[in-house]
């Protein structure tokens, strides 16, 4: 009997691959040195309030000559960030495995974890700053680390529940626990609502260990760096740090997105359209 | 139905009882063991009684001053202000881009990668150019905030409403091109309204976003008027008396959480969903 | 002996609510493939779950394979196919597969040779490392009553399998699944829409009525076996047709539409939701 082959659907020779990738990015590469060029062109040409908006050429050159203080900088900020980070994931990831098992919990707290993400987090350093110290780096992480608990909360336990209700059954059929369908559906299932979270949140991290700063930090810190340069009017150093910070964020989003397509290989998203 | 309600309302207040006992116990607990982390210790400083940080509000607020419930009423008032112009000024914003990069993917894929990068632009840090350029230009000060509460709101409506618009089922679509319908009409026919669940979960999370932008912006602009003014004042006064500091930070997380519930009102006026399916 | 026993079985969901099945009388013996019609809302999905211990009855006795229900499935004595395939993204063809057999607690090797054996017997060797999304729907589907087969149960509980399926696919698999079916020996309960396929595929044809579920007559479906792509020409097979749709016009057939306010699948999901 002959079988019903059908061809799978290709992924594509690795030329046409890396081929595609390059055109989905040109735009934005175009985008980014024309806007560059129009920066400098505008600012020096019209002269414009150069001491708000200084020419990206004096901004990158700032950028190497205080290359020292900026990297340590970073490295500090960067510190409190990834610190917060880790600690916020880790704990609401947590909280969402408890949730998503004991269901009551969840619709009982689910009011309060609404409204305790649209408190503004912020307005809590100075008090951080006052249990740890306003030069502690843990002040900031508990900031960071707080902005990071909702998104990853909700989007985790999302992503544990949202699970088909035939996959279950099937689950039940093999008469499979609680623990057997955390374990092999639930868990798998939830994967790229975590990632989502993640990546949410290192933005999140980034922008409480840098704000959380304002109120208070170390002259090591990134952010009272911008906040000390600002006040002095040394705008293309405040700039420079600026664009530092921006660096330092879009790095650790692009890093857990890679760790995201390594581990994905299967979803969707990475899928050829 | 009336019996769902206060079923609700009942759940609601158990678990608020729940958490100050669990305050209060941490509290108590943190006490009688010494408990620390670092240079954290547990007592009336770091962690006032719940009680105590209330009772502040109905205190004056400075010797023979108004209460301070009063006070942080006023300043809560001015930072809706300004979050709430700051608000429409980013939702504005963010939907007209959204409109306009859903009908471009060339704009899309130029464009997209600098508004997600914009986000990690620490607001902070330009906040102080904003206000210099924009009282230079004669704006008041509270309209800087506005600007920089509008640069955090339009990011969240901006991607929402780009996926919202783009979720359209294609079979409409087919059906409203049969009609020779013009790209307007099928914006507002089709994509919008299969676009609003979207918008209204970005419109919560910039409901928040423009009060944090707000209390944020009030601080380089050094305005005393607003809750962040407040914030940094009582900070000063925090060694002596703590719960008012305590007390301001509770009336910000009320201003926060009013915003977000008059968007969620809106929404149950205006959208009808499907629940979720759920397992 | 019988494999599934069925004796005075109702099912009423919810207080006061919907009542799915009405006193249903039922014995299925071994290697039979008995299937199962009905209009939509009559109720047998909810009576193919009911033998899976995946819903409660109302009242009544189910019996098993000599076991009640919720024995037979703590010991795993059938595998369940649905209308979706049901597969895990995040698994390869193999994996999926050998999913049951991974939680019985097979060991690696053994694991590898029966899902090898299986992917020949449903004609998908080559596949063992694809994802779902890389395969047709049909070749899910087989993939779906592989990883059923994985562990031999004597019993086979099957719901609307090819109801996503195109026409000629169907009648394909059709012919698989008998094939499969006398190659492993098993009892088969199959849930389907379709008058041809109930006739072509089966021993006996158990016509169900709307709701409340009953069953209205049982067809005694006396064609050759083996079953070939010939057997759907034969006149005998139009009048086997012919009798299913009478008995299904009866009592209120296809052509006497009901709309159900909801679906089969809501019945389900209330169930587990009272859970």
């Amino acid at each position: 009997m002959t079988s019903t082959v059908v061809e799978p659907i290709p992924r594509g020779t690795l030329g046409r691959r890396v081929g595609r990738e390059l055109t989905d990015w040109a735009p934005a590469a175009a985008v980014f040195v024309l806007g560059i060029a129009l920066w400098e062109g505008l600012v020096r040409g019209l002269n414009i309030q150069e001491f708000l908006l200084p020419p990206p050429s004096e901004i990158l050159q700032t950028l190497w000559t205080e290359r020292d203080t900026l990297w340590s900088a970073g490295w500090f900020t960067f510190q409190e960030a990834f610190g917060g980070w880790l600690i916020g994931c880790s704990v609401a990831m947590l909280t969402a495995l408890v949730l998503a098992r004991w269901r009551t919990l969840s619709t009982a707290l689910m009011p309060f974890a609404i409204a305790a993400n649209a408190i503004p987090i912020i307005a809590f350093a100075p008090i951080t700053n006052n249990w740890f110290g306003a030069l502690n780096q843990s002040s900031k992480m508990v900031i960071a680390a707080v902005l990071c608990y909702f998104p990853v909360l909700v989007n985790t336990l999302r992503g544990l529940t949202s699970v088909r209700p035939q996959q279950i059954e099937l689950m039940r059929s093999y008469a499979a626990g609680e623990v057997e369908i955390f374990r092999r559906v639930r868990i798998p299932n939830a994967l790229p609502y975590i990632f989502t979270g993640l990546k949410v949140a290192t933005v999140l991290a980034m922008i409480g260990a840098i704000v959380g700063d304002w109120f208070g930090g170390s002259l090591d810190a990134l952010g009272v760096e911008i906040q000390r340069q600002a006040g002095v009017f040394a705008f293309t150093e405040a700039w420079a740090a600026i664009v530092v910070a921006s660096v330092l964020g879009i790095a650790f989003y692009a890093a857990v997105a890679i760790v995201e397509r390594l581990t994905m290989g299967w979803h969707p998203s990475s899928r050829t359209e | 139905m009336a019996g769902m309600v206060a079923k609700r309302v009942g759940m609601f207040a158990l678990v608020l009882a729940a958490l100050c006992a669990f305050w209060e116990g941490f509290k108590w607990f943190g006490e009688t063991t010494g408990f620390a982390l670092g240079s954290f210790e547990v007592n009336d400083r770091t962690l006032p009684h719940i009680h105590d940080i209330i009772g502040q509000l109905f205190e004056p607020s400075r010797t023979n001053g108004p209460l301070l419930i009063e006070v942080l009423w006023d300043a809560a008032l001015f930072t809706a202000k300004e979050a709430a112009v700051g608000f429409a000024l980013g939702a504005s914003i963010g939907f007209a881009l959204g409109v306009v990069l859903a009908h471009s993917r060339l704009l899309q894929r130029g464009l997209l990668p600098y508004i997600v990068a914009s986000q990690t632009v620490p607001i902070l840090a330009i906040a102080p150019m904003v206000v210099v350029w924009m009282g230079g230009r004669g704006f008041p000060d509270w309209f800087s905030v506005s600007v920089i509460s509008a640069y955090l709101t339009f990011f969240p409506v901006t991607i929402n409403t780009l996926r919202g618009l783009t979720s359209a089922d294609p079979r409409a679509l087919e059906l409203m091109n049969s009609y020779a319908a013009g790209k307007w009409a099928i914006l507002w026919k089709v994509r919008v309204p299969s676009a609003l669940p979207y918008l209204f979960a970005a419109f919560k999370i910039a409901a928040t976003a423009s009060v944090v932008g707000a209390i944020i912006g009030e601080l380089p602009a050094s305005i005393q008027d607003g809750l962040g003014g407040a914030i940094l004042n009582f900070n000063q006064y925090y060694a002596t008396t703590p719960t008012s500091l305590w007390a301001t930070n509770l009336i910000a997380a009320l201003l926060g959480i009013t915003f977000f519930l008059i968007v969620v009102v809106v929404e149950r006026i205006v959208v009808h969903r499907a629940p979720e399916h759920v397992a | 002996m019988s494999v599934v026993s069925l004796q005075r079985v109702s099912k009423k969901f919810g207080v006061g609510g919907v009542r799915a099945l009405q006193a249903i009388d039922l014995e299925i013996g071994e290697r039979e493939f008995v299937s199962l019609i009905g209009p939509s809302g009559c109720g047998k999905s909810t009576l193919l779950r009911i033998v899976g211990d995946l819903i409660q009855p109302s009242t009544g006795k189910v019996v098993v394979n000599g076991k009640t229900p919720h024995q037979a499935r703590l010991d795993r004595d059938y595998g369940i196919v649905f209308q979706d395939a049901v597969l895990f993204d995040w698994r390869t063809v193999a994996k999926n597969i050998s999913l049951p057999l991974e939680m019985v607690g097979w060991d690696r090797a053994k694991r590898t040779e029966r899902v090898n054996e299986l992917l020949e017997l449903v004609e998908l060797v080559g596949f063992e490392g694809h994802h779902p999304w890389q395969l047709s729907g049909g070749m899910q589907q087989r993939v779906s009553i592989a990883r059923a087969l994985s562990f031999n149960p004597p019993l086979l509980l099957m719901d609307e399998p090819f109801g996503a399926l195109d026409e000629m696919t169907r009648e394909r698999l059709n012919l698989e699944l008998l094939r499969i079916w006398e190659a492993s020996g098993s009892t088969v309960v199959f849930v389907t829409h379709s008058i041809a396929e109930a006739v072509f595929l089966s021993t006996r044809v158990v016509v169900m009525s709307a709701r409340p579920g009953r069953i209205v007559g049982i067809v005694d479906v006396d064609l050759a076996q083996p079953r070939t792509a010939d057997t759907r020409e034969e006149e005998r097979f139009a009048d086997l047709i012919r009798e299913v749709r009478h008995l299904l016009r009866r009592d209120g057939g296809p052509d006497v539409e009901e709309p159900t306010p909801t679906g089969e699948q809501d019945f389900i999901a209330a169930e587990e939701a009272l859970d």
